[in-house]
């Protein structure tokens, strides 16, 4: 006889309630018994992918107060998640990003005028998502979870071993598709790692009234996946924890919820007025655990890195953000026309008609 | 008389309906302390409290769901989506459950409860806040959909929707929250089912509802420039639709345009254009014209402007309702949009 009533595998642990740690907020390196930290060379790509990242942000919250963005949501403070996550993605393994997620779309080597397309209001995404593996930024709240899981499902029955990555917030964690995708991922055991950005807020609502669990990678446990917990500050923990989980889940031990302890130092976009709904002192809390101090603390300590090279650094950054400011007043302006370009793969008869209409009456 | 803006028309009706009723609770994403994203609820949660006025986990579905809970047993919910496209997630509890329980039930339970959603484009938003998701609702039937165009229709009919026995999707024009006027509040204006006369005129009905309206307005105003006197007619309910102010008013003028900035194709102004035909085939002069958004996914900002329809394209349809000055046995009677003569 067969039976239903048996199911297959064994419960996963717990996640740990403090999270795993490499680097200490005074760049000090921690020992953990699972995790090993990343080498010198991945921990200097990741310091040098957070400083530049934290200046295209920097920029692209002045170009907003310019006026030169519709809205920009800043990641400031969550470098370590942006950049640690995708620094661990293979080329061919995809990234799944939403609206605040655009530093790491530079870490992926995303044009950084492309990136800013949404958010310029020129176009609902700029960059080519095949090519560079990264679906459009999404904002419908943890609706770009289960894309994930049915693209890697896909490149699975074509035999590719292609992972993906799924950025979200805390707040998304509790929608609905946040948990269908949790399950499909698991049931389907598809290679996909769900990478939380706890950042403390959604908007003004505070982690807390969204979810009453030890930690959000609990929520793994529920579906019989693997959670981890990882101080989001940390590059190097990040940046191990998301390469482990990848790993596992493509030999085919089964999806992740990763859950990553951050800070949301600014405000939810430009248009947003924190003061109304928190505290400056846990702003200042925070500041304290910044992601980029601490692993510059460390490269320093061990010799990796020096004034010299860090100015290199900065200065590449700096150059970065002054050809965003050129390239973005440069970028011509959309045609109207374009409205009916990309409705469907063929104009239909009714859109052609309305083009029509449109530039007949710009011509009047 | 003082000056309100919309929004904060619809503020002080919240206010009011919560001080006036204990039973009504107000919640949603982000209306606790910081007042909503549109600053709709301010000051509600440090007035009433925050079993009365809070912040929800962040799930749409869930919002709705538990609201019918509530309104199941003696709460009057007024929940909050965050915009219009952030309340599809909801659109099974909306659909499936809300429309529905009076009915599943043979009118044991009723659900009288408020969903409110800041809906349409032209604030230069980008992609997911600038819908226009009125058909949604209007076309499921259980529901009361109303939109208000003035700050003393705001206010009066969020009153009136909270205080109905039946569940009202509450659309709020989030281009017209700045607005201001002089109201007296609290006011009550005409009953919620009841569309108005904004202007009166002889030559030519425009019809049009929230956002619309104003704009509407400002095209009978250039109209009447040009010697032609418009009618403006203000639905404010999408359902039910008031048959009898609009045909007495299309009956009067013999003409009609109405306009949205939903997509044209499928839209609200298809079901005015139907119904103003079948009540007023005698006495039109022309056929009904629809003036809405091009049919097509709701543009980035920079483009919001060419897809959103303008005085000037409201005087183009009134234009072509003229329709004797230009007609020769060669050209076909039905005046459609301008590239459709001919094709
Ligand atoms: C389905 C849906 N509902 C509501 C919103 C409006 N909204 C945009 S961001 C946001 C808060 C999201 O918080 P979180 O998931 O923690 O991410 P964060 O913005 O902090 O990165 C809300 C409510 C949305 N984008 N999508």
């Amino acid at each position: 006889m067969k039976r239903t009533d048996v199911r297959p595998g064994s419960a996963p642990p717990l996640p740990p309630v403090e999270p795993i740690r490499l680097v200490d907020p005074d760049g000090r390196r921690v020992s953990d018994p699972a995790y090993t930290a990343p080498d010198h060379g991945t921990l200097l790509a990741l310091l040098r992918a957070m400083i530049i990242g934290r200046r295209f942000d920097r920029q692209a919250s002045a170009l907003t107060r310019q006026g030169r963005l519709a809205v920009y949501p800043s990641s400031y403070g969550q470098e370590a998640c942006q950049v640690g996550g995708v620094l661990a993605l293979a080329d061919n393994d995809w990234l799944f990003p939403t609206y605040r997620d655009s530093v790491s779309l530079v870490t992926r080597g995303v044009d950084p005028i492309e990136v800013l397309t949404l958010l310029r209001g020129d176009w609902h995404s700029g960059y080519d998502p095949e090519r560079h593996r990264c679906a459009p930024q999404c904002t419908p709240l943890a609706t770009n979870a289960s894309h994930a899981v049915g693209l890697t499902y896909a490149a699975r029955r074509k035999g590719e071993d292609t992972a993906a990555l799924v950025l979200m917030g805390d707040g998304a964690t509790s929608e609905g598709d946040a948990h269908e995708a949790y399950n499909f991922a698991a049931v389907w055991n598809t290679p996909v790692v769900f990478l939380i950005q706890n950042n403390h807020w959604a908007i003004s609502v505070p982690v807390h009234k969204q979810s009453v669990a030890p930690t959000l990678a609990h929520k793994a446990i529920g579906y019989g996946m693997r959670g981890h917990h990882v101080d989001g500050n940390d590059a190097a923990a990040v940046h191990a924890v998301v390469s482990h989980a990848l790993a596992e889940a493509r030999a085919g031990s089964g999806p992740a919820i990763i859950e990553a302890r951050t800070y949301r130092m600014g405000p939810h976009t430009n248009s947003d007025a924190p003061q109304r709904y928190r505290d400056d002192s846990e702003v200042e809390y925070w500041k304290e655990r910044d992601p980029l101090a601490r692993l510059e603390r460390l490269l320093r300590d061990e010799g990796r890195i020096d004034d010299s090279e860090l100015e290199r650094i900065r200065a590449q950054a700096d150059r970065l953000a002054a050809t965003m400011r050129e390239r973005l007043s440069a970028a011509g302006r959309l045609a109207p026309e374009e409205l009916f370009s990309h409705v469907y793969a063929s104009t239909p008869a009714l859109l052609a008609r309305q083009r029509q209409e449109l530039l007949d009456e710009l011509e009047a | 008389m003082a000056e309100f803006s919309m929004g904060q028309a619809l503020n002080r009706a919240l206010r009011d309906a919560l001080a006036a009723d204990p039973s009504v609770v107000v919640y949603g994403e982000d209306v606790g302390p910081l007042g909503g994203v549109f600053r709709v609820t301010d000051g509600l949660t440090a007035e009433f409290g925050e079993d009365r006025v809070f912040d929800s986990p962040l799930a749409e579905s869930g919002i709705v769901g538990t609201a019918v809970g509530m309104a199941m047993y003696g709460r009057r919910p007024v929940v909050e989506m965050q915009f219009d496209a952030f309340g599809y997630p909801a659109f099974e509890q909306v659909v499936s459950h809300v429309a529905k329980m009076r009915n599943r039930t043979r009118g044991r339970v009723g659900l009288p409860l408020v969903i409110r959603i800041p809906y349409g484009g032209g604030i230069g938003a980008v992609e997911h806040h600038g819908d226009s998701s009125e058909m949604y609702y209007a076309h499921t039937p259980g529901l009361h959909v109303v939109t208000p165009a003035t700050p003393a229709d705001a206010y009066s009919l969020l009153r009136e929707a909270i205080e109905d026995p039946d569940p009202v999707v509450f659309l709020e024009p989030k281009r017209r929250y700045w607005t201001k006027a002089e109201v007296d509040l609290p006011v009550r204006t005409e009953p919620m089912d009841r569309a108005v006369v904004r202007r009166t005129g002889t030559d030519v009905t425009l019809i049009a509802y929230g956002p619309m309206v104003d704009t509407v307005l400002e095209a009978a105003e250039a109209a009447r420039e040009e010697g032609c006197a418009a009618e403006v007619v203000d639905l404010r309910s999408l359902s039910p639709f008031d048959d009898q102010t609009v045909t007495a008013s299309v009956r009067r003028t013999g003409r009609a345009v109405v306009v949205h900035e939903a997509a044209t194709f499928g839209g609200y102004g298809a079901e005015v254009a139907a119904r103003v035909t079948e009540q007023c085939f005698h006495y039109l002069e022309a056929p009904v014209l629809r003036v809405g958004g091009f049919d097509i996914p709701y543009p980035p900002p920079e483009l919001e402007e060419y897809h959103l329809p303008s005085v000037d394209r409201i005087l183009g349809a009134i234009d072509r309702l003229q329709w004797e000055s230009e007609w020769t046995a060669e050209s076909p009677a039905v005046p459609g949009r301008r590239s459709e003569v001919g094709v």
